[in-house]
Order: C-alpha cells, then structure tokens, then sequence
C-alpha cells in the first residue's frame, strides 16, 4: 500500500512512538522522510 | 541503620491566569487574534475557584486523590476550601508576583507601583515573611508602562495595562531574553516557596541543608551554555540555606525520581547529611491546551505553576525509607513502546526484590488531571499507565483478568497534578505517600517517572526511572 511513497512519521508519547510508525512504513515499502515523537500533555 | 528516608514533602501551586497568557502556546496564539484573546481573557478562572478546584486541593495534600469527588471537579464549588495545607498553600497571582520580584537579584524585574505597593503588603503578611527579601522587591517599584515599552520587554498585563515587566538580562543573547528570564524567575520563585514551606511548615533549621538538587524544567543559562543550570542553589541562596550548594538534574519530566535516587546515594555514601530536593513550576506550559478548554466552554485549566521540595536524609526511625535497591531504569536497549517501559520501570524491580504488584499498595506514575488533557485529545494519561500496568500484572500472573478494574482502583488512582510533566510525573504523590507510609496503612508505595527524551532531538529515546518507598522498618 505504501509502496514508493514518502511517509512524515509523527508519534505520539503515550501512543505509538515515531520510530515505531517508521518501522512499520518502511516495512510496507514507503520512503521515510522525518520520525518525531512529540509530547501533547 | 537502614536506608536514607524521605522525612516531609511540601506542595505549593501559584494562580496567575494572567501569566498563563504568556505560556508557550497562548504566547503563539493569541498576538494577532482579537477574537481569541477576547475569549482567553473571558474564560480565565478566579482565585477563590482556583482554591477550591478539587484536582488542586489534592495537589496540596488536603485530600488523598482516590478520595475525590466524581468529576466534572470544575462544577464544584467548595466554599470551605482552605488556601493553605501543612507544606503548602495557593498563591494569588499579586502576591507571587512580587515574590517573582523579590527573588530577581539582577533586578530586571519592574512593578508598577499600586502591585508593588499590593503585593508588599501582602507578603508582609504572609506566615514565610521573615524569610522574604521585601527589600529586592521595594527596588522593583516602578513605573511600569514605560519599563514595557523597553525594547525586548515581557510585560504582564493584570487587566488595566502593564504592571509587572522583565527586562532583557543581555540585547542580544536569546537564553536571557526577558521571556525566557520570565520563565526562570517564576521557576525559581515557586521552588523557593516551596521550599520555604518546607523549612518552615516542618520546622527544618535552613543552615541545616548541606546541598540542593533542582529538578524542574527549566534550563538556566546564557548563549555559551543555555542549559548552564544549578538553579538549585539560586533557590538554596533565596531560602536561606547558607550552608548549601547545589545542582541541578535534567531528564525532562523524569527528573525527580533521579534526583530523589541520588539524593538518596548522596546520604548513603556520607557525603552529605541532608539533602533537599526542589521543582519550580514551568510557565512555558501554562494554557498549553486552551484551545480545547475554550472548544468545551471550560475555563483555561491549565493557570497554576507548581512548585515542590522534599527533604532526604539519613534513617530517623520514623520516616519512609527509601529503597536503594528498589531502583528501576530505562536502559538503552528496553524498547520505547508503553509495556516495554512499564516492565522496565515496575516489574523489573518487582522481580528483583522477588515482590508481587500486589505488594505494593500505591503506584504512583505519571498523575496528569485528565480534565486537563482530554479536552484536547490528549486522553487519559494516569489511566493508560495504570491499565498498561494492570495487564502486566495479570500476564505476571498477579491477578486474575477479572480483577484489573480493581487494581487499578485500588493501587492506582485518578490524576490530579497540573500539566507541568515534572510534577505529575509522580513527584506530586510524594505527600500522600509520605502520609500512608507513616500515619495511613500503607506499607510500599511506588514512584515511578517517565520522561520525553526524544523532543530534544538528540536520541529517538525516551527515559524514565522508579523507586519504591517503604514503611519504616522501626515502626512494622
């Protein structure tokens, strides 16, 4: 589903971390072009 | 002789919803948006709702947070809800205000003269006087509109123009812009209340205190070191600790756990007899999440800066002893995913010391109020820590499926602490964990701390740390 497209990878710190989303993305074929986890409490 | 003790916590909260305005997301917000400002400033809370806000008198210890009323707490209006508490109190917005201006020793600070002239009679009313610098803050009267319209100024505005003004502490070096000194000022004066609460409320002689761990937010600094630090030992000077030095540990919200394991090896190893540990409050975070308090027509929640300090020393029979080999850490190699940081922080150390989860009559993790946070999309933070907490136990073999809604009722509880990451990140149980170990019928009660490591973009990591207070062997 992701294959040849470009993923911003943005994670949340009580969810799921950037990291993670980008493992996931690049496993699915996807280009990952910027991981953050950010803090929203 | 058994391990170093926690012998009393003190908790202090200032209302200053006029400062919240300069928090970091109303700062970027409201500037330009006249609408919104507008409903800001409407949705603002008053002192007396302040005091009597339930999250905020189990901050202060006056009631245990699985004792709270059901929510919404901001419906509740307690007539009888009483500013101070033994190691604590709320303070009005003036009045801290000039407590800011007192602590300024670079006198950057200016007040107009009607706050100056309110604020100084307060203070000098106020049960810590004798330990203010009122003096400092007489220097600070001035004229304050003209102080504001000084290049770089952060000027607060009360309702009727500016009253109280920073100065830049250099033209150019943006680690000593007046909004950054802002901040510093008002993280250094509610570390030094609560400290003074501390020396004070429980009778500690300040010449007493060999050093001083700060463990706030903040990083105070110039442009050649931005996160300089020991902020500690300017609140050490500002509470009369003469003896003192001090230092200041960083691991973003995690902080006071690591500094409470090692002001806890500090007494351990003899290097120092007493050791107290404090947190300012963060002004950066102040109305962080305004826009959903406003979407929900709730007041801006998020108009309190914290400040805590506990003192550590060596075992007096009495106190809780904090265990030494209870310590739990994040190590590199944990895995950043909740479980994985719930195994590393609580069941590790568990496993260690060959204990059950039900050996352990509190958990304290990560306390944010969830009024707070769920407007915004945030959730519930306390609540996914305890039922991340609960299904380990289970796994563990602890409890039974069926009996998770109770541990977490029971060894949980409902967050109650200000959004400032530090306090909630179980430092703002600390009070009630000192009062169930001694006085309640608690035997063990965990801390246990996490902290963001990955927004400084350095590391994709986070941290954290744990530790477990027990009962004082002496009184089993």
């Amino acid at each position: 589903m992701l294959k040849d497209r470009h993923v911003i990878a943005l994670g949340e710190r009580d969810g799921v971390s950037g990291p993670s989303i980008a493992a996931c993305a690049e496993a699915a074929g996807a280009t990952v072009a910027f991981t953050a986890t950010e803090c929203f409490v | 002789m058994t391990g170093p003790v926690v012998v009393c916590a003190s908790q202090v909260l200032a209302h200053t919803p006029h400062l919240a305005a300069h928090g970091s997301k109303p700062s970027r917000e409201l500037p330009g948006n006249a609408e919104v400002t507008e409903q800001f400033l409407a949705s603002l809370r008053s002192f007396e709702a302040a005091v009597a806000y339930p999250p905020n008198q189990a901050y202060m210890s006056a009631i245990h947070p699985r004792a709270l009323p059901a929510r919404p707490w901001t419906a509740i209006s307690d007539a009888g809800a009483s500013r101070w508490t033994t190691g604590g109190e709320i303070m009005p917005e003036e009045e801290f205000l000039g407590l800011l201006a007192s602590v300024d020793t670079a006198g950057l600070t200016t007040l107009g003269a009607g706050l100056a002239g309110r604020a100084s009679a307060a203070l000098e009313a106020h049960p810590l006087a004798k330990y203010l610098d009122l003096a400092q803050l007489d220097k600070a009267r001035g004229d304050a509109e003209a102080a504001a319209a000084g290049k770089g100024a952060a000027s607060v505005d009360l309702g009727s123009g500016p009253e109280a003004v920073v100065r830049p502490g250099d033209e150019v070096d943006q680690s000593l812009a007046a909004a950054v000194l802002l901040e510093n000022l008002a993280a250094k004066a509610s570390a030094t209340l609560a400290l003074l609460h501390l020396l004070h409320d429980y009778d500690i002689e300040p010449g007493s205190i060999d050093y001083v761990l700060g463990c706030g937010e903040e990083a105070i600094g110039d442009r050649y070191q931005r996160g300089g630090g020991n902020l500690a030992k300017a609140v050490a000077e500002a509470a009369g600790c003469s003896e003192a030095s001090g230092a200041d540990i960083k691991d973003f919200c995690a902080a006071p756990v690591p500094a409470l394991v090692i002001a806890a090896s500090l007494v351990q190893a003899g290097v120092f007899s007493r050791v107290a540990v404090v947190a300012g409050g963060s002004l950066a975070k102040l109305g962080m999440k305004f826009q959903g308090h406003l979407r929900h027509d709730l007041p801006i929640l998020e108009d309190v800066i914290g400040g805590s300090a506990f003192l550590v020393q060596a075992d007096d029979g009495v106190s809780p002893t904090i265990r030494l080999d209870s310590v739990g850490r994040h190590r590199v190699a944990a895995g950043g995913a909740a479980a994985q940081i719930m195994e590393a922080l609580a069941l590790e150390p568990l496993g260690r010391l060959g204990l059950a989860t039900t050996d352990v009559d509190d958990f304290a993790t990560e306390l944010h109020n969830p009024e707070v946070t769920e407007p915004q999309g945030s959730g519930n933070v306390p609540e996914r820590n305890y039922r991340t907490l609960a299904a380990l136990a289970m796994r563990r073999g602890d409890i039974a499926r069926e009996d998770i809604d109770a541990f977490v009722a029971q060894r949980g509880m409902p967050g109650f602490a200000p959004t400032q990451g530090h306090l909630a990140s179980s430092l703002c149980y600390l009070p009630h964990a000192l009062d169930r170990l001694t006085s309640g019928p608690a035997t063990r009660a965990m801390l246990i701390a996490k902290g963001s490591l990955f927004l400084g973009r350095m590391s994709q990591l986070s941290d954290g740390m744990s530790v477990i207070l027990e009962r004082n062997p002496s009184q089993t």
